[in-house]
């Protein structure tokens, strides 16, 4: 069998002295590594070229020879018709390459323009979604039976009751871990006592809703965006656009009510079990026995903390709805738009968490504490 | 039975033997194929054709290794179907799926150059040209190459797929409904592109249509799949003579009397 590797030799002076292109010039052969520089460097001034004897000829390898020709027929040229023939079409579709665009700092100006009226129509976006939502709960209050209830129960168990699991866990392990590090310090000054307080108030008032609004918000804000972002790409939402039912009142308004009431109840949960996490771990390591733990609990917190964290894990809910809505609805129907709404989805609905969670701590700092 | 006596001293560029395919649910199991023997000659344009179910796109899949038959070998051109999937396999076999596939993340010409860029040895300016050549052979404007596919129409779209898939010359082209979904305008125009293609590059075609009007305009050869094989494979005229219910509703009924009106028109595809 032949080798099939691409190469350039020359023929004797005797014979015409011509470059004899020989093996299989194709894409395939050319994926060999650095067979492109040694057909460079065999590359001589001669007389013309043969290609008559080479297997194959297709038209990258045409491409390749036809660029080191300077893009010009040249003089003396022995090929087959077949081969000539895709010469022909290479040469006929080459075109000069567009100038590379030059940074600028009017580029540089436009591109901060464009990215200020990006922020702004985001905001403004986000705003007339919130305000869809509150006229599409009007209407659900004067005619109930309309909602769209089965979908409300739906995203309801699988926003809520599938994170169950994976809530408790995350709740646990962090109470059991803030429990042992707090007991280590407070064994130093013998207020051993104390670690229910501490406990008590980080858990119920902060910890617990903040864990549970991020942990939902990872887990269901980013499949919201997903969910609602692929049913762009499948044109599923003109569809329903075109039966003129509403976007806000068919997909945010059922996600932002299950996720309003599934996200108290699972800040609840997680806070639970991050208390019973800190309760063992205060038993193992200072001493605290449960039954002094949960007798001394409600003495230390003030019910209003817990009555804050539900009202604030409500306001969480609503946020991680409209933000993961937000970005579906604004996925263009193209994969990168998908995976970029979706990522821009979980970043954002994390941060507004925080933001919102520090608006709270600002504004009730005198409640319950 | 294949009809059509192997042309002399050819290997065939794809060779199906003994296939079966089963396609199991948890409720029944489903028999698509079952013995089906094909084989394709180098230079030919073979269509495909059979009733819904009777397992035309399935067959395109497992040419391309893309799903495993349950019985049976398939080769192509000398090699087991299922090491197609390696390294340089646009380069043997080139595929147009039926809503294109295009990536919709690249531009038309990112997406063309794709193959080639993925080698990693060919140095930018050489790729951007071979593709930009391969977009102008399928008909595109230059103009097109930094278009996104969501941009495109239907017939562009088609247009951009198949240069994708013939952007490393590969001998053998496979085609999935390629006129489904144009207008006819836009339908003549991409046959007219594809027999141009046969034509001048010298491809071996397979093609899965239900359209009569591509079929008989570009097939050379017919293989009709009904009872879970091929029933008859042959030149047109011969498959339309060919005595069994689905041939009889498919090319004669109403439908059917204008493809084969085309037919007469175009006597050289018998």
């Amino acid at each position: 069998m032949p080798d099939p590797t691409p190469r350039i030799e020359q023929q004797p002076a005797g014979e015409g002295g011509r470059l004899l292109i020989l093996g299989q010039w194709t894409a395939a052969q050319f994926a060999r590594p650095r067979l492109l520089r040694s057909l460079e460097r065999s590359l001589v001034p001669a007389r013309g070229w043969d290609l008559s004897r080479a297997e194959q000829l297709d038209h990258v390898a045409a491409q390749w020879l036809w660029d080191r020709w300077g893009q010009r027929w040249p003089q003396d040229l022995q090929a087959l018709p077949t081969q000539r023939a895709v010469l022909e079409r290479v040469a006929r579709f080459t075109c000069p390459r567009p100038p590379r665009q030059r940074r600028s700092w009017r580029r540089a100006w436009l591109g901060l323009g464009a990215g200020v009226l990006r922020v702004g129509n985001h905001v403004r976006n986000f705003t007339e979604l919130a305000g869809e939502l509150s006229i599409n709960l009007l209407r659900l209050v004067r005619a109930p039976h309309t909602g769209p209830w089965r979908d409300f129960s739906g995203h309801l168990y699988r926003i809520g009751g599938t994170a169950l699991p994976i809530t408790a866990l995350v709740g646990f392990l962090i109470g059991v871990v803030l429990a042992y590090l707090t007991s280590q310090q407070l064994r130093q000054f013998g207020a051993d006592a104390y670690i229910v307080n501490i406990l008590g108030i980080a858990v119920i008032r902060e910890l617990g809703p903040m864990l549970a609004a991020i942990l939902i918000a990872g887990r269901s804000g980013s499949a919201i965006t997903a969910q609602i972002g692929v049913m762009r790409v499948t044109d599923e939402l003109d569809a329903m656009s075109v039966m003129g039912i509403s976007h806000a009142f068919r997909l945010v308004m059922p996600r932002a009510m299950a996720l309003a009431v599934a996200m108290p109840l699972i800040s609840v949960w997680t806070t639970v079990w991050a208390l019973g996490g800190g309760m063992l771990a205060a038993d193992v390591s200072l001493d605290i026995t449960p039954a002094f733990f949960m007798n001394a609990l409600p003495e230390a917190v003030h019910v209003n903390n817990l009555t804050l964290a539900t009202a604030k894990s409500v306001v969480f809910g609503i946020l991680i709805a409209l933000v993961g809505c937000h970005f579906g609805l604004r996925v263009k129907p193209d994969t990168q738009s998908l995976g970029e709404g979706t990522t821009a989805s979980v970043v954002a609905s994390i941060t507004v968490v925080i933001l919102v969670d520090a608006l709270f701590a600002v504004l009730f700092k005198n409640v319950g504490i | 039975m294949d009809a059509a006596a192997p042309p002399p001293g050819q290997q065939p560029v794809v060779d199906i033997r003994g296939l079966s395919s089963v396609f199991r649910t948890p409720e029944k199991r489903f028999v698509v194929h079952e013995n089906l023997d094909l084989a394709v000659w180098p230079g030919e344009v073979l269509s495909i054709v059979g009733g819904s179910g009777t397992g035309k796109t399935v067959l395109l899949r497992q040419m391309l290794g893309l799903e495993t038959p349950a019985r049976g070998e398939i080769s192509v051109l000398g090699q087991p179907a299922s090491e197609l999937g390696r390294r340089g396999a646009a380069s043997r076999i080139g595929m147009l799926f039926q809503h294109g596939a295009l990536f919709s993340a690249f531009s038309v010409l990112d997406n063309i150059a794709f193959p080639l860029r993925e080698l990693k040895t060919l140095p930018p300016v050489l790729v951007r040209e071979a593709a930009m050549v391969k977009l102008q052979m399928v008909g595109l404007k230059p103009e097109d190459a930094d278009k996104m596919p969501a941009d495109l129409s239907g017939g562009m779209i088609k247009r951009a797929a198949l240069a994708r898939a013939l952007v490393m010359d590969p001998p053998l082209l496979l085609l999935d409904e390629p006129t489904a979904g144009l207008d006819p305008e836009s339908s003549d125009g991409f046959v007219a592109l594809l027999r141009s293609l046969h034509r001048d590059l010298a491809l071996t075609v397979v093609m899965v249509t239900h359209d009569l009007d591509t079929l008989f305009e570009l097939s050379t050869r017919i293989a009709v799949l009904a009872d879970r094989r091929v029933i008859v494979s042959g030149p047109p005229r011969e498959v339309i003579a060919f005595q069994h219910p689905f041939i009889r509703d498919f090319f004669l009924g109403e439908r059917g009397q204008r493809a084969m009106e085309l037919l007469r028109e175009y006597p050289f595809a018998v």
